[in-house]
């Protein structure tokens, strides 16, 4: 697969990046450096091998039920650029 | 015009009765000061990692086992990606391809007609925070607030196959999952507080056809008659928009209570493209026959279970019993009041007739009935053993309904016992028949109905307290 400039425009506007036009073949070669190496492995034989999804040999990390006290609401919110009626303020989310 | 039959799948989210968060320490607990059941992992700031509260898997397994799935033993989460503000790390954690269940059914009734309806999966994931809007709605507001309380509570959800042909089948499998995560105690069910929240796949094709039609997605139903009266107007809606030869987009729509419509919700961002790859923060929980046979074990009576039991136990007819089992509350009810009732389908009548036209009117539940189930029981026992009329047995229900007092004390003072006395009913008879000639007459011309009258004459006469039975017996005794 060939990464296109349409292609990576839409990635960008997915992950809420800027792609500076003069600065798109950079992006483009790099991404398709990416594809390649996925390409070559997408060559090697996996027909016996199981899905890997985790590659350590831990699992069943829990934590008991119980509730312990977070931050108060003033520090929670002691960094947010805005706060209204004890919540961070956004902007507009529909259109 | 085209014939349609309707396709809807139900997606319904649940959130678990944990204490904690499903990944955090913090309170679970519903809160009304926002952003105080929060930390540096919920609120996502960097440094901090999750770890799964064991407790999520646990009642993930109960509710899966509960609607006769199949529980997964490897399990991973996954990263759901997303921009918008109801979660702070700008992805969801959730189960994609590895759900903890899958292939289970849960069997409805409606209109006598039995259904198995399949579930397809249930997988646990994260919930997202809340908006509050500046303005009415959320398209007219120009800034919200949000607060992450909610943010990283444990949910489960639960994907439904597109088996259900009508609202009233959406309702029945809607009401009867209800039922079964009430019984086996994962989630409280509050649909107006949102604990349980419905999504609505909705589709139509022509009869016949094999091929489901394109198909539209109802988010914001929370409650059941919000849930059939939106699949009503989006199967309405798109017959209309196939008969004037348009065509239906796959979308997502909103359902507006208050006007009765669905409205198309056009989010910034383009087509859904959620990139879900693998949370290397979190390892796999593997699941084994053990875990799984304890919790099997451990089940309690489910609906269906408990109302053939009634129906074994009580002899209620099935209509009773299914619906005294449709919510734990009314089931436990029942059963406690049954242990001092003389007669189960008294109890029955009550809790369908009279009790449940109450708890309708005060909106509330039947955990919140003043009554006591004893004193329920007395009440059906009075009428049973024949101190009270039914006519009476209401009166004296309105005055419990004020103070739960015993009905037996009730009857006292308020001077209602049934005269089952002979002498006392046969002065009312003789005074009836002396009075009303013209009916005794009547009556012995051949016309029966004057007998209604006159035992209309003597219950009043009696002021409703003289036994009914004893009064038809006595009079037509006495006019013969």
């Amino acid at each position: 697969m060939k990464v296109t400039a349409d292609i990576a425009l839409r990635i960008a506007d997915l992950t809420k990046v800027i792609i500076p036009e003069a600065e798109m073949d950079a992006y483009l070669e790099h991404y398709n450096k990416v594809f390649d190496y996925a390409d070559e492995l997408q060559k090697l034989d996996t027909e016996n091998v199981e899905p890997t999804t985790y590659i350590l040999p831990i699992y069943n990390a829990f934590r008991e039920d119980v509730a312990v006290e977070g931050v108060t609401q003033e520090v929670a919110l002691k960094d947010a650029p805005a706060v209204y009626n004890g919540g961070f303020k956004v902007p507009r989310v529909m259109e | 015009m085209t014939k349609y039959t309707t396709v809807i799948g139900l997606e319904v989210h649940a959130e678990l009765k944990t204490k904690s968060k499903a990944f955090c320490t913090c309170s679970a607990e519903f809160t009304n000061v926002p952003n105080t059941h929060v930390c540096p992992g919920c609120l996502g700031l960097p440094g901090t990692l999750p770890v799964l509260n064991k407790q999520v898997v646990e009642f993930a397994i109960r509710a899966g086992l509960a609607v006769n799935c199949e529980i997964q033993k490897y399990n991973k989460f996954d990263r759901k990606s997303y921009f918008y503000p109801d979660l702070c790390t700008n992805y969801q954690i959730s189960q994609l391809d590895k759900p903890i269940c899958l292939a289970g059914h849960i069997d409805i009734n409606v209109d006598g007609e039995e259904k198995r309806i399949g579930v397809t999966r249930i997988h646990m994931e994260q919930d997202a925070g809340k908006l509050v809007h500046s303005g009415a709605t959320i398209s007219t507001s120009d800034y919200s607030g949000v607060d992450y309380n909610r943010a990283g509570v444990a949910l489960i959800e639960i994907v439904s196959e597109p088996d259900m042909r009508s609202a009233e089948e959406a309702r029945a499998y809607l009401e009867n999952l209800k039922a079964i995560l009430e019984y086996t105690d994962v989630c409280d069910c509050k649909m107006q507080e949102g604990s349980l929240r419905c999504d609505a796949n909705v589709s139509i094709m022509p009869e016949g056809a094999t091929e489901f039609g394109t198909r539209i997605e109802i988010k914001n139903l929370n409650s059941f008659r919000a849930l059939v009266r939106a699949i009503d107007y989006e199967v309405q809606r798109q017959k209309e928009v196939l008969e004037d030869g348009g065509r239906l987009i796959q979308e997502t729509r909103t359902w507006d209570d208050a006007n009765g419509v669905t409205l198309s919700m056009r989010n910034k961002e383009t087509a859904e493209d959620y990139r879900y790859f693998p949370d290397a923060d979190l390892v796999p929980v593997i699941i084994d026959d053990a875990w799984i046979e304890r919790v099997r074990a451990e089940l309690p009576e489910l609906p269906a279970q408990r109302q053939a039991r009634l129906m074994e136990q009580f002899g209620l007819p099935k209509y009773d019993a299914s619906i005294i089992v449709s919510t734990k509350a009314m089931a436990e009810y029942f059963d406690e009041a049954v242990k001092t009732a003389k007669d189960a389908k008294g109890v029955s009548n009550w809790l369908l007739g009279d009790v449940s036209a109450y708890l309708n009117n005060e909106g509330i539940s039947i955990s919140e009935f003043k009554v006591s189930p004893a004193n329920l029981a007395e009440l059906v026992n009075l009428t049973k053993e024949g101190v009270l009329s039914s006519k009476l047995a209401k009166k004296v229900f309105t005055e419990m309904l004020k103070e739960d007092k015993s009905p037996k004390a009730l009857v006292k003072e308020l001077g209602l016992e049934q005269v089952s006395d002979e002498g006392a009913i046969m002065q009312f008879v003789e005074e009836a028949i002396a009075e009303n000639p013209q009916s005794v007459a009547d009556f012995k011309a051949g016309k029966d109905r004057a007998i209604g009258f006159l035992v209309g004459q003597i219950m009043k006469k009696s002021k409703g307290k003289a036994n009914p039975g004893m009064v038809q017996k006595m009079l037509k005794e006495k006019l013969q």
